[in-house]
């Protein structure tokens, strides 16, 4: 077993109404960045923990996307990174 | 009867849920810790409002792990009746004794109010106290209220008669604003398809005296009171 880094991306369904992006997209837009079309606030999590290898790790952590670090009612998920401690 | 009250760490309505039970319907009430296993023979189980764990992660997705929400789901499954209240919908929602989610309120604004809620459904165990259709006044406290849940779900709830409460404009309200948090063709409260598992944003426990206020809520722990004592 070794020790890896997990990070995971959790973002609000697209087309679900995402209020809190759209009021950072209308801050930006205040700004002066006007090309910003639309903004989606979710969650970083990252995991360190023990699997046997990188595809181990990137399993568990997807299991534990679908049974806990992600609602499957709203949000989807993406593993953004697995890298060795 | 007797009612057995969750307290998580950071329930802060449970105190008020007693108080309904033992004061306004003059019923048995125990206080039962999250990490208790033992439901202590409670007819009806009440999944009381605040900010279980801090809302972290997402509101009641953490209290919906907690040890004694396996003898609470077991309860539900037998067909016990079981009330989440705010922060106790969000906590059923999570351990999927009711479909559906509560996200952050369109506004972004945490909202503290008296609104007004039509009851679409009287006939479940906890409504028959109402009128089909009657307008009631609850208070609402909360940020995280918006359900949301697919179309076929949500057709699903409204053809089977699921949807129990709903925001519905009073005659002082404008057509547009009755709504306080962007919720799904306006849900403020569903049933399980059973019928014994009830989820509803407004608080009912904040309404049973006149002192406080019009004192709507009391005929939902009074329906409750005469089903299941029948």
């Amino acid at each position: 077993m070794s020790r890896f880094r997990v990070a995971v991306h959790v973002v609000p369904r697209r087309g679900l109404l995402d209020p809190q992006g759209k009021a950072v997209a209308d801050a930006l837009h205040t700004l002066g960045f006007r090309d910003v079309a639309a903004v989606h606030v979710g969650r970083h999590l990252v995991l360190e923990l023990d699997a046997r290898d990188a595809a181990g790790a990137r399993a568990a952590a997807r299991e534990m996307c679908e049974r806990l670090l992600a609602n499957p009612v709203t949000e989807d998920f993406s593993i953004a990174e697995v890298s060795a401690e | 009867m007797k009612f057995g009250i969750v307290t998580f760490p950071g329930s802060n309505c449970d105190y008020d849920a007693y108080r309904a039970v033992v004061d306004a319907l003059g019923e048995e009430a125990v206080y039962l810790w999250h990490k208790e296993h033992d439901l202590q023979g409670a007819d009806v189980v009440i999944l009381p409002g605040g900010f279980s764990y801090g809302d972290y992660l997402r509101a009641g997705a953490i209290a919906a792990l907690s040890p004694i929400m396996n003898e609470v789901v077991q309860h539900a499954r037998r067909g016990g009746p079981v009330l989440g209240i705010c922060n106790g919908f969000q906590i059923a929602c999570e351990a999927h004794l009711l479909p559906g989610a509560l996200l952050r309120n369109a506004s972004l604004k945490f909202v503290c109010a008296p609104i007004t809620l039509r009851v679409e459904n009287a006939t479940t165990r906890f409504t028959t106290g109402y009128q089909e259709g009657q307008l009631i006044t609850l208070p609402i406290a909360h940020g995280d209220g918006r359900f949301s849940a697919d179309d076929e779900t949500l057709d699903r709830l409204e053809g089977e008669g699921q949807v129990v409460f709903r925001y519905a404009p009073d005659r002082l309200q404008a057509e547009e604003s009755y709504n306080p948090n962007g919720s799904m063709r306006d849900i403020a409260g569903i049933v399980n398809q059973e019928g014994n598992v009830l989820g509803m944003m407004p608080h009912p426990e904040r309404a049973v005296e006149p002192l406080l206020g019009r004192p709507d809520g009391l005929a939902l722990f009074e329906s409750l009171l005469q089903r299941v004592a029948a």
